[in-house]
């Protein structure tokens, strides 16, 4: 730019001034915005979470939760809080965060909107396996999670291995994973049609996720895996802004694209494997958290934060519904996987995206 | 045949880019458009080969209203190819071209003689016909173009529209394939109208010029009436000399911009 | 208006040797091979019957005679259901994939069998239906709202319909059902009990009535599948290209999704939801003919039902009280499609 080399032009009219100013502006406002954004997303979750510590067949109000929660009181209300209601409002959180951080991955590494744990098999994988255990092994609990945590992990390598040749193209992945897919649920079919009804129900109830069974022992184990994943996401997020450039641009910029994908899809494996062991494959929070949180910005960043946080919203809030409102309006008593209300919300929210919108083009 | 657009004005949701334009094809000759990025000239194509229908005014094709044709009727007439358009994957030369055919086949009408004869000089004519059984994606750019042209040409329709035929084409290419457009429209007659970016090809092988501005046509004729410096710099907003070029006399557009180099006297032959 | 007289003579001819004689002979090669099969579907089962027993069942049946009473009764109606339910799901797999130029697109994505689902779902819990021939109409009514809902969803918006809101608009569809069918389900372990089998899908215990049923709608289906080819050759060039030759965009894939609505809504009424078949198979006919739609529909027709049927004979062979079709043709059909994808070159899409 020669403008930048004048040097005898009035320092506040040169044209790098103006676009500095510019910048600035347009950085500030995006700023406002994501944050606005971020915080808003921060607070309905919390209000949630809340909200689900307060209701139960003992009923709290907001103070005395948040008296418990910071160890003023130790009666009654401290023991409801943590010991029957924080789990389950914690698993809530943190398996949101892991759908919606692996959703956000998928869909943009793969560049394809559809792109979800569901799509890629590792969910069907996951199926496989808890089902497996829980109707062949008779196993229940903590081994079910393990199973559950291995039949993603073994889709996962099995999809490097068949689409990694000399590097990995979405397309392979994807095609892939759909087919391994299949296979996973024939399995699950097969089992499903082979055991006695009520194991088969059981089994459907661990497929449709739920939060219901938490306890501190399996919070703490996903807690701990997020913890060493979570920061590994951060680090390969610059790359994949960048990835996002094309292969060819991105390279150019000095990243290797295909280590990056590699990389990036590794990772939202390992979240999906964990949150699949601990809550089963709620339905849709992974496929919708993503382009939920990029509309609600609207600046085309990867939104991973934002992404992660939609998941915890979905997540909480469908089981506020699923605990206590749903089991009001049904005539029989029967307690709601929050895999139910993830699918009956999200599906008609994205058809309603779909028919209003006019930038759902991918 | 006539192509002549009565008002149009063209929105894309519910931006307007084409703000009433009236405008007749010449028929029989080249016609072609230019102007600034984002002025609405691909657009204004798009709209003449009903690929985008006006939001009010109308495009006729001798006479008659384009959107009361059938569009498999309209297709034997008038012809289209968009920017960079994507050949599926694995197809070969011959039967890209051959796709070319489909507004003359019926839902269950056999692959004729006539198709091939149509394809067979589609290929002869773009200098294609040693590629025909190659892959599309193994061809380099400007052969791609090319077999484009001869998709376009085995679709056999008296008008072209082609939005930026050279993008993406090197030089050499790039004249190769405008004259190959201006072969066809000598030897058969086919009005060729396109969308170009360069304005001294533009201005060498336009038979009618067409400037654009901010959805509106700004000057229209022969490139020698209509391209001097005060139409460049109302159409670009660039200050530029027009001399004409030494080979043929069109107007030649040399841009002045802020960065001129001082060249030791010999390094410039007079 | 003709082209004048070519500048140079065109030496080679382009009537597309390669690809029309690659057709021709796969299409021989695949009816033989459904003959071939068709037939051991007759002869193999829990009980093996010899060829001129078949045979004699079929050309002059003895009354009281238990083989050919198994013959005519039991395997000819799962042999022609595999037939036609294969060939339909196949081709609709063929249109789905051409119509969103996806190649990960299959029937189930328009929303049709998580549709068909829970209308079954329906018929049991609410009509208490348990014959599988019962859910029949059931079933194609719940394909067909599942797919007028995603094509009315997917037109909204000033675009139109792309294939990216289509498949959106499929899957929204499909979760939402599926939560439907998981509350119910949970709920009412009688309807598990009935759905489970229905759901892995099956050529068993249907009736010749069932197949003749629907038989006008796959005729139809698939005389409007083998004209759509030229259609599909057309999308697949692009909206704007295919516009330039002629082709009504809009029209086209409207045409294209009533023959998959159609298709797939009648297979997954006989067979239940095996949506696997039309994803595998395109593919197959893909690496057979290239691109050409007008091919790949018409090899789609005749891969399908052989996968259908060859994994309903392996399934009746490999364990005593035989496997259900729609589980064994997971198994067979996934091997093929990676090892497809992992050959082919492409990177698009």
């Amino acid at each position: 730019m020669s403008a930048l080399l004048v040097p005898d032009a009035e320092r506040d009219t040169t044209p790098a001034d103006v676009a500095r100013a510019g910048l600035r502006t347009t950085r500030l406002r995006r700023r406002a915005r994501t944050f606005a954004t971020t915080l808003t997303l921060v607070v309905v979750a919390a209000a949630v979470a809340v909200t689900a510590l307060m209701l139960g067949d003992y009923p709290l109000s907001a103070t005395d939760v948040v008296r418990a929660l910071v160890g003023l009181d130790d009666g009654p209300a401290r023991i409801v809080v943590f010991d029957f209601r924080l789990p389950r409002v914690v698993l809530g959180i943190l398996v949101g965060v892991a759908f919606g951080l692996a959703g956000a991955l998928f869909q943009s590494v793969l560049r394809n909107t559809l792109a979800s744990p569901d799509v890629i098999g590792v969910s069907q994988g996951a199926s496989a396996g808890a089902v497996g255990a829980l109707l062949l092994a008779g196993v229940t609990g903590f081994w079910v999670s393990v199973a559950a945590f291995a039949g993603g992990a073994a889709v996962g390598l099995l999809l490097y291995a068949v689409s990694w040749r000399g590097g990995m193209t979405g397309y392979r992945f994807v095609l892939s994973g759909i087919g391994v897919a299949y296979v996973c649920t024939s399995v699950v079919g097969y089992l499903l049609t082979r055991s006695d009804v009520q194991e088969a129900q059981a089994a459907l109830l661990w497929m449709t996720g739920s939060v219901a069974q938490a306890d501190w022992p399996l919070v703490t184990t996903l807690a701990v895996a997020l913890a060493a994943l979570v920061p590994l996401v951060v680090l390969v997020a610059r790359g994949l802004d960048l990835l996002l450039l094309g292969d060819e641009q991105s390279a150019g910029l000095g990243l290797r694209p295909e280590l990056t994908r590699a990389a990036v899809i590794a990772l939202g494996v390992a979240l999906a494997c964990a949150a699949t062991a601990a809550a089963g494959p709620v339905a849709f929070v992974a496929l919708i958290a993503a382009p939920v949180a990029r509309r609600l910005l609207g600046d085309g960043s990867l939104a991973l934060v934002q992404s992660a946080l939609v998941g915890v919203v979905l997540v909480t809030g469908a089981d506020l519904v699923a605990q206590h409102l749903l089991p009001a309006l049904l005539p029989v008593e029967f307690s709601v996987p929050v895999g139910v209300v993830t699918g009956a919300i999200g599906g008609p929210y994205l058809i309603w995206l779909m028919a209003a919108g006019r930038t759902c083009t991918s | 045949m006539s192509l002549v657009a009565h008002d149009v004005h063209l929105a894309y949701d519910r931006r307007t880019v084409v703000h009433g334009v009236d405008f007749a094809v010449p028929t029989g000759e080249v016609t072609v458009i230019v102007g600034a990025n984002g002025c609405g000239k691909s657009t204004l194509l798009r709209g003449l080969g009903r690929i985008m229908r006006p939001t009010q005014g109308r495009v006729e094709l001798d006479g008659t209203d384009l959107r009361r044709l059938r569009p498999r009727d309209v297709a034997t007439r008038l012809g289209l190819l968009p920017q960079q358009p994507t050949a599926p994957d694995g197809i070969t030369v011959a039967d890209l071209v051959g796709r070319g055919r489909h507004p003359h086949q019926g839902a269950f009408r056999r692959w004729s003689a006539g198709d091939a004869e149509a394809v067979s000089n589609a290929l002869a004519l773009t200098s294609t016909h040693q590629l025909a059984g190659r892959r599309v994606e193994e061809l380099s750019g400007g052969q791609r173009q090319r077999v484009w042209i001869a998709m376009m040409l085995a679709q056999d329709p008296g008008t072209m529209l082609l939005d930026e035929p050279t993008t993406y084409l090197d030089i050499a290419h790039q004249v190769e394939v405008l004259d190959l457009l201006a072969e066809l429209n000598a030897e058969r007659g086919t009005t060729v109208v396109m969308v170009l970016h360069d304005l001294n090809l533009a201005a060498r092988y336009a038979d009618h010029l067409v400037v654009m501005k901010e959805g509106r046509v700004l000057r229209c004729g022969h490139p020698g009436d209509v391209l001097d410096a005060d139409c460049v710099r109302e159409a670009f907003g660039l200050e530029s000399r027009v001399l004409p070029d030494p080979v043929a006399g069109c107007p030649m557009v040399v841009p002045i911009g802020r960065h001129v180099p001082t060249l030791p006297a010999t390094a410039m032959p007079a | 208006m003709s082209l004048l007289a070519p500048p140079r003579p065109a030496r080679e001819s382009v009537r597309r040797p390669r690809t029309a004689l690659r057709g021709s002979l796969a299409v021989v090669v695949l009816l033989a091979l459904l003959v071939l099969l068709a037939f051991a579907s007759l002869m193999w089962g829990a009980r093996d019957i010899a060829p001129a027993d078949v045979w004699a069942a079929l050309v002059s049946p003895v009354t009281g005679g238990n083989d050919h009473g198994v013959v005519r009764n039991e395997r000819v109606p799962r042999t022609l259901i595999g037939l036609v339910a294969g060939a339909a799901l196949g081709a609709a797999g063929a249109l789905m994939q051409g119509v969103t130029r996806n190649p990960i697109a299959d029937p189930g994505l328009l929303g049709l069998n998580s549709g068909a689902s829970l209308a079954v779902i329906v018929a049991i819990a609410g009509f208490h239906v348990t014959s599988v021939d019962g859910y029949v109409w059931f079933a194609f009514l719940g394909a067909g709202v599942a797919a007028l809902i995603v094509y009315g969803a997917a037109s909204m918006g000033w675009e139109g319909v792309t294939p990216v809101k289509l498949a959106l608009v499929g899957a929204a569809v499909t979760a939402t059902a599926t939560s439907l069918i998981t509350v119910v389900l949970l709920m009412d372990r009688n309807t598990l009990r009935e759905f489970r089998f229905w759901q892995v899908g099956s050529l068993a215990n249907r009736s010749l009535d069932a197949l003749t049923s629907v038989l006008p709608f796959v005729a139809v289906g698939l005389l409007v599948a083998l004209a759509a080819g030229r259609v599909l050759n057309a999308l697949a060039l692009g909206d704007d290209v295919a516009r330039g030759l002629g082709q009504d965009v809009t029209r086209g894939r409207l045409l294209v999704v009533l023959a998959v609505v159609l298709l797939c809504g009648s297979a997954v009424s006989l067979v239940g939801p095996i949506a696997f078949v039309g994803l595998v198979v395109p593919h197959v006919a893909r690496a057979v003919v290239g691109p050409d739609y007008r091919w790949i529909v018409a090899l789609s027709m005749l891969i399908g039902p052989l996968l259908l049927l060859a994994a309903d004979v392996i399934g009746r062979l490999v364990v005593a009280g035989e496997l259900e079709a729609g589980l064994v043709v997971a198994f067979v059909g996934a091997p093929v499609l990676l090892a497809l994808v992992r050959g082919s070159r492409s990177v698009a899409a």
